[in-house]
């Protein structure tokens, strides 16, 4: 079990399933002790009552939900949370998701493509090991492309490259939607920012309760204060403070490894 | 745990008896029992008798066999071993022989007369002597935990009163003929018969009584302003300090669950219909016992994974310790009363869903959207919402980081701003977990602190400091961008406001830096949208929160009721319950007469 491998929850949650939509999240406590983690739910089965998450083991309640098995029980799911993305028929979209990114965005694209859009898909990760979801984004997209940071799989580098490709050769792309690591929509905003194409990033800070109650989850948008689990989790990429998201995300990680540390004792 | 010092407190502010002659006093104490004791003769016997020294109880225990009407021979001092029977007053009941002592309240000396007729009422004092005495007798102290050993832990501060601390406290309310302090309750408890009750020591009919206006007296006991309700009406507290009202509510509600006594109400037969009360807090507790006992079908909603809204999320162990929470709680549950945590209202189920299974919605969903000061800065790292640290602390037990997951926000010098409630519950919590300074930033002066006086006083105790007419105007990071000061300046106060508290007005070119590396931003909370996303045809007032008819807590959706802070804004749990306790005779009215289907 190291840490980076990505594991995939199928989960019964009937109520939720029947309500949520694509970029929806969820709250999931694993036990009495454990801590409240936002995960965005990456695909549905309303009739089975299933909400499927998928999720990279970055910290404790990661691992801990690793340790589980099939049939084990989930202490605390709650949801489903955050405004659902507006995926109304645009025209051609660009999707680009990085890291376990891929996973929520594969719900998006599923939804976008639903309403009629012509999908483009970008899809990054390190290495081919860590690639998720490829097949059902092939299934859905028009046109797809995979990028490794090393080459292992697909083309070399970063999944800035072929979407700067894409809009230097295609003036009709309506949207770009993006998620994953904080670096990488950095980047994609700056690109598409040059082109002036409308940007659209599904953000992921720190989080407590996740109903609007707590504020943890602030973030700057346009320069005023926005609860990313209430008015998000989805914003206008161009307005983001990329930089004070990625500083406050950045501040229990000392924690985060005394906590596993005695997890370990 | 310290145990608290029982023997001392006990005698502390007792009233003495004095034999006549020898102007020794009477024993009062042994083996734990309670009263004066004598040497009384009867038919060459002589025996113990013990009376109670309550100023209105009256109580006899012999150690020889006597029945009702059997006249004393006589009664013996037991230290000088002369009579006490006086020669020249007689019983007014009877025309017996009675007996006299000397009791001391305070400077004045005052015969204590009881007869010798065996079962017969004493009557020595009489009813001017009573009240001089019972103004005499100061108000009783909480037995707290003490303060430096207190700021280690999250043990509840005040002990509560034992039953002595009770029955005296209790001897003092005057029984006042048009009692203020019911006007000054939310909810109208009967406080002077409550109170009476306790003074007689009928600790069971006293909580009765409390229960027919308040569900939750152990709750209410702690967390009521009551300075600013029931006290503040108190004729006592006039010239003196008013009755411990609250006290005495916590400690009768407390000796009914410590000793076992907490029983299930009689629940009507079920009227076939259903409630859904959304929102586990003071309010939609309240409704849902009432409900319940009503007969209905009653099912709570709460959001997240412990109910209790405020009571768990917000107010801290050691002002009010979970386990009574959850044992209210409990009670519900076992009244039948269904509880769906991690329900989040609006997105998992709308109201108009919760109305095709449910005859009436019930929305006491608080005021939980916290506010923030809008300044530069403000996020920061190490800048909390009140609402945030609260919900780490409490909810989620950060305290107990690591053996809880939720990492515990680190803080040496700690500035909290705002002065509520709420800002003593942070300042308070932040002291206990590891920061060596605390300080409260508050806007206008000490008067117009909106916190209990208890909770300003416990804050004092413990080391907080207090910076008053103070506002931030900006929060300074470091290169790492964490929190490493506050910009602030100095205010001063203006005309009234729509308030009725003096505007502060900052003093310009009063700026200052004030060094801290964590700030909680406690100044209040609005109403949080969620679960208004869904209902349009619901009205909401300028301000965002839900417009009820106040007689009913209607609100312009038929069938939807509300309560608490989601119409009133950010007030009290008292006003939340008693909104909750409306609502539900409201609804059961409406229920009972309008005939209505579930679509």
């Amino acid at each position: 079990m190291a840490r980076g491998t990505i594991i995939r929850f199928d989960i019964e949650a009937p109520k939720i399933a029947r309500k949520v939509k694509a970029g929806q999240f969820v709250i999931i406590r694993v036990n009495e002790t454990g801590e409240r983690i936002p995960l965005t739910v990456a695909d549905k089965d309303e009739f089975a009552g299933i909400i499927t998450i998928i999720f990279q083991i970055v910290g404790k309640t990661t691992a801990l939900m690793r340790s589980l098995n099939e049939g084990d029980f989930i202490r605390d799911v709650a949801g489903p949370l955050g405004r659902p993305a507006d995926t109304e028929n645009k025209g051609t979209v660009v999707m680009v998701g990085g890291g376990t990114g891929v996973a929520i965005l594969h719900h998006v694209t599923k939804a976008f493509k639903e309403s009629g859009n012509y999908v483009i898909g970008i899809i990054g990760s390190k290495t081919r090991e860590m690639l998720i979801l490829e097949n059902e984004m092939t299934a859905i997209c028009d046109e797809l492309v995979i990028t490794t940071d090393d080459g292992s799989y697909g083309e070399r580098g970063f999944v800035t490259d072929p979407l700067g490709k894409y809009l230097e050769e295609r003036y009709d792309v309506r949207l770009v939607y993006a998620i994953g690591p904080i670096p990488m929509m950095r980047n994609i905003v700056k690109l598409t920012r040059k082109y002036n194409v409308p940007t659209m990033v599904s953000l992921n800070p720190i989080m407590i309760d996740g109903t609007g109650m707590c504020g943890g989850c602030r973030v700057k948008i346009n320069n005023e204060i926005r609860f990313c689990c209430v008015d998000g989790p989805d914003f206008d990429g161009f307005q983001v403070d990329f930089e004070e998201l990625e500083k406050r995300n950045s501040m229990y990680l000392a924690d985060e490894k005394t906590s596993l540390l005695f997890s370990i004792r | 745990m310290l145990e608290q010092d029982v023997r001392y407190l006990k005698f502390k502010t007792f009233l003495s008896f004095y034999c006549p002659h020898c102007k020794k006093t009477f024993n009062v104490e042994r083996q734990n029992e309670r009263g004066l004791i004598f040497t009384a003769k009867y038919q060459q016997n002589d025996f113990e008798l013990k009376l109670s020294p309550y100023l209105d109880v009256f109580e006899v225990k012999v150690s020889y066999p006597l029945k009702d009407g059997e006249i004393l021979d006589d009664l013996i001092c037991p230290q000088c071993k002369k009579s006490i029977v006086s020669t020249e007053v007689r019983c007014s009941d009877c025309g017996s022989k009675v007996g006299e002592a000397i009791v001391s309240a305070y400077a004045k000396l005052i015969p204590f007369y009881f007869c010798l007729k065996f079962g017969c009422h004493w009557h020595g004092i009489t009813k001017e002597d009573e009240r001089f005495i019972k103004l005499k007798i100061p108000r009783q102290a909480m037995p707290e935990q003490d303060q430096v050993v207190r700021i280690s832990n999250f043990q509840e501060v005040p002990y509560g009163y034992t039953s002595e601390l009770a029955l005296l406290e209790a001897g003092r309310c005057l029984q006042c003929k048009k009692p203020g302090c019911v006007e000054g309750c939310p909810v109208n408890i009967d406080i002077p018969s409550f109170i009476a009750l306790i003074a007689e020591e009928k600790f069971d009919a006293a909580i009765k009584k409390i229960k027919e206006a308040n569900v939750f007296p152990s709750i209410c006991g702690r967390v009521c302003p009551q300075e600013s309700q029931c006290e503040a009406h108190c004729i006592l507290g006039k010239k003196d300090e008013p009755v411990a009202i609250g006290r005495l509510e916590r400690f009768v509600a407390d000796w009914e669950r410590k000793s076992d006594k907490v029983k299930i109400p009689e629940i009507k037969i079920s009227t076939g219909k259903r409630i859904a009360v959304v929102g586990s807090g003071p309010g939609g507790l309240t409704a849902a016992a009432d409900m319940r006992q009503l007969g209905y079908e009653v099912t709570i909603f709460e959001a997240l994974h412990e109910p209790g809204g405020v009571l768990t999320y917000g107010i801290p162990e050691f002002r009010l310790p979970k386990s009574i929470v959850k044992f209210e709680i409990d009670f519900l549950r076992k009244m039948g009363v269904r509880l769906e945590l991690n329900h989040i209202i609006g997105n998992i189920l709308t109201i108009d869903e919760l109305l095709e299974h449910f005859d009436a919605v019930f929305i006491g969903v608080g005021a939980g959207a916290p506010w923030f000061l809008g300044v530069e800065g403000e996020s920061l790292g190490n800048v909390f919402s009140a609402n945030e640290y609260l919900t780490r602390m409490n909810l989620m037990k950060a305290y107990l980081f690591p053996e809880y997951d939720t990492p515990k926000p680190k803080g040496n010098k700690v500035a909290v701003i705002g002065g509520g409630n709420v800002a003593m519950d942070c300042a308070r919590t932040a002291i206990r977990t590891g920061a060596s300074e605390v300080t409260i930033i508050y806007r206008r002066s000490r008067q117009e602190l909106p916190a209990r006086a208890e909770e300003v006083h416990h804050a004092g105790q413990e080391g907080i400091k207090f910076k008053l007419l103070t506002n931030p105007i900006r929060f300074l990071g470091t290169d790492n961008k964490m929190i490493k000061g506050m910009e602030c300046i100095k205010m001063q106060l203006g005309e009234p406001d729509a308030s009725g508290r003096r505007r502060p007005l900052p003093i310009e070119g009063s700026n200052f830096i004030h060094d801290c590396d964590m700030a909680i931003v406690a100044v209040g909370n609005g109403p949080n949208p969620v679960i208004f996303h869904s209902t349009p045809d619901m009205k909401l007032d300028a301000r965002g929160y839900i417009q009820v008819n106040p007689e009913t807590m209607e609100t312009t959706k038929e069938f939807v009721y509300a309560g608490g802070d989601i119409v009133t804004g950010a007030a009290t749990v008292i006003l939340a319950m008693g909104a909750g306790r409306i609502a539900a005779r409201a609804i059961h009215q409406k229920l009972s007469r309008t005939p209505r289907t579930r679509k």
